[in-house]
């Protein structure tokens, strides 16, 4: 398996690759120069093209990638066009509350996901089942930025236990990290249950019943590990997709995430900004993956990873 | 009274469609300590669900179980509780089942499925468990048991499969041995390995064992005393030589006449006319009546009962005392 984990991530390289051309051209492809926006409204055509000829703007767009890709290589990624702080830094600042809130997100929602599952599974059509589905699909049906105003409203405004934002303490990640986590538990609950209750069915279910084993074995012991597979494939998806941070919830709670600073630089044209972020991103999203074809793997002992 | 198990008017039914289907109607057998009993007939004439009803492991379907004892040991399974009920299975009786393909967790390891029942059971340490886990592997024939301790079930062949099951099965030595179909999926030389494993089983260690099958050539080769079940009725029970010299009931007949003979040729192979009724749209009388060629105007209004003769039993008219028709209607076959 070290092999296969190997060949892998030296896949991944190419992979980048092609990637940071395919986002490099897209974002030229926005409409708007970035030298006009730096150099503001007053600005002669003389200043506009210094400013352009600065940021290698007038070059032929193949030629600017290659520049780019040459300080990429020198791991350079070069500095924001707006505040000339380096990418890295801007960068490095937001990924640590990024990836915590991310985890945090996906922690809670995988725990109370599956137990949801598990538990209308096991009671199918019974009223805990009836519960936990209710649970889910308010889950899935209320829009995250409003669970977390009303969360603001309740917990801050009214109670005054938890911040209204910001990353200051632990306390300013329960809150968003909540509305974050609330859909995708809602998704891994549903997962779940309808996994659990196909496995429920099977053979070695009654196999494992007559040989005396209890229900809670059988469920936990047995049939849970088989159920997971789709779980843990809608779980790598989410997961991805709240590493490249929300740009909705970080607004409702301040919260200095990578998806403002995604926004952010991309109204403002800051190309090396975006460009880096979006490489982090699908470097991200490639890495969650590999982890989720490593998961099936443990999951179900068929699927081998030799050759 | 038989000394190990005692069925007394077992009655199963299934809901369907908020109607309670009876599957199982009234069903009486015993065994005693090392006796090996067959229970044959056509499928769904409940042979499967008599054997579900005694473990009590109608859970995940819509069955219940009416009326009855199934009296173990004395005691009624039926009136225990279901903690108590989890102690009796796997060490007291053990089951198997017709398909070794899916009757394993297919992601978990064999070593460790076998070691659940050991731990929970005979409350052994780990490594105990583990080396009981190996001789009891090694015992149902096994090579390389300890490497197979550590495979998965898709890694071994069909019969393999099987064989980890008995040992399964059998690693708790249970009194009594529940195969249901243990040899219908398997081909006819692994069947013939599996079939002599069991009977081997059954003298070393003197398990009872209840085998579940339509296969009458199964019964012949192990089994000392059969049950022939229709409809969810016991129809006949005799000595397997018995049974095979002189049948008694037509239906056993029939079964008997409908396996094919090799050396022989027929243009046609005999198969006994028309279904098995439907559960819900039993026939009055006799329940075999519209299939059998000997079928009198009794028959077709009242349901003979289960009668002993000597050591045998049957249900049907044309053997109950004072019945005139006997003679006539069995030398019209």
């Amino acid at each position: 398996m070290g092999k296969y984990v190997i060949k892998r991530i030296i896949g991944i390289i190419p992979l980048l690759v092609v990637v940071s051309f395919i986002v490099f051209l897209f974002i030229h492809l926005i409409p708007g120069d970035p030298a006009r926006l730096i150099a503001g409204k007053e600005a002669t055509v003389k200043e506009i093209q210094a400013i352009r000829h600065e940021l290698h703007l007038d070059e032929p767009i193949f030629q600017q990638y290659l520049i780019y890709m040459d300080g990429l290589l020198h791991g350079d990624f070069g500095e924001s066009i707006k505040s000339h702080i380096p990418v890295m830094h801007l960068i490095g600042e937001r990924m640590l509350p990024s990836i915590e809130l991310s985890l945090l997100s996906m922690g809670w929602a995988l725990v109370f996901g599956i137990l949801i599952g598990v538990l209308s599974a096991v009671f199918k059509n019974r009223w805990p089942d009836y519960g936990g589905m209710v649970t889910a699909v308010s889950g899935i049906s209320l829009p995250n930025f409003w669970l977390g105003l009303v969360m603001i409203q309740l917990f801050s405004v009214q109670l005054g236990w938890l911040p209204t934002g910001g990353a200051d303490s632990w306390k300013g990640y329960i809150m968003p990290s909540i509305a974050l986590g609330a859909g995708i538990m809602a998704m891994i609950a549903r997962f779940t249950r309808s996994s659990l209750v196909q496995t429920l069915k099977e053979d070695f279910i009654r196999t494992g019943r007559s040989r005396g084993l209890s229900s809670m074995t059988i469920v936990f012991g047995h049939a849970l590990k088989s159920s997971l597979i789709p779980v843990v494939t809608v779980a790598g998806l989410q997961f991805g997709f709240l590493l490249g941070g929300s740009v909705v919830v970080e607004t409702v709670f301040s919260f200095p995430g990578m998806g403002r600073l995604l926004i952010d630089s991309i109204q403002l044209r800051d190309y090396p900004v975006v460009q880096a972020e979006l490489l982090l991103f699908s470097f991200e999203f490639i890495l969650v993956n590999l982890v989720v074809d490593l998961l099936y793997g443990f999951l179900n002992p068929k699927i081998s990873y030799e050759t | 009274m038989y000394d190990l198990l005692n069925v007394k008017g077992l009655k199963t039914a299934f809901k369907n469609n908020n109607q309670r289907v009876s599957v199982v109607n009234g069903v009486d057998f015993g065994i005693n300590k090392g006796e090996i009993v067959g229970i044959v007939g056509e499928s769904g004439c409940g042979k499967s669900v008599t054997s579900l009803s005694i473990m009590r492991l109608l859970h995940d379907t819509t069955g219940d179980i009416q009326d009855g004892k199934v009296t173990f040991k004395g005691e009624n399974l039926l009136d225990l509780s279901e903690r108590s009920m989890r102690k009796i299975r796997g060490k007291e009786i053990a089951m198997i089942f017709q398909e070794p393909m899916t009757s394993l967790n297919p992601v978990m390891k064999i070593g460790k499925q076998l070691m659940q029942g050991i731990i929970l059971h005979l409350k052994y340490s780990k490594e105990k468990a583990k080396k009981h886990a190996i001789d009891t592997l090694k015992s149902v024939g096994i090579p390389r048991a300890e490497d197979i301790m550590n495979e998965y079930p898709h890694q071994l062949s069909g019969g393999m499969r099987q064989r980890v099951m008995i040992a399964i099965a059998m690693s708790c030595e249970p009194e009594l041995l529940i195969a249901d179909e243990p040899t219908t999926a398997l081909d006819v030389t692994i069947q013939a390995q599996i079939l002599e494993l069991m009977k081997r089983l059954q003298s070393d260690r003197g398990t009872a064992i209840l085998m579940i099958t339509h296969d009458l050539g199964v019964v012949a080769e192990v089994c000392d005393r059969v049950i022939v079940m229709y409809a969810g009725r016991v129809v006949e029970e005799a000595s397997v030589d018995e049974l095979f010299e002189s049948p008694r009931h037509p239906y056993t007949k029939d079964l008997i006449e409908s396996v094919p003979k090799i050396g022989e040729r027929k243009s046609r192979l005999y198969s006994i006319p028309g279904h098995v009724p439907n559960p819900n749209q039993m026939p009055n009388g006799c329940k075999f009546a519209p299939r059998c060629q000997h079928a009198m105007e009794i028959c077709f209004n009242k349901e003979p009962e289960l009668t002993s003769e000597e050591k045998r039993k049957h249900r049907c008219w044309l053997y109950q005392q004072n019945n005139v028709g006997r003679e006539q209607n069995l030398g019209s076959k």
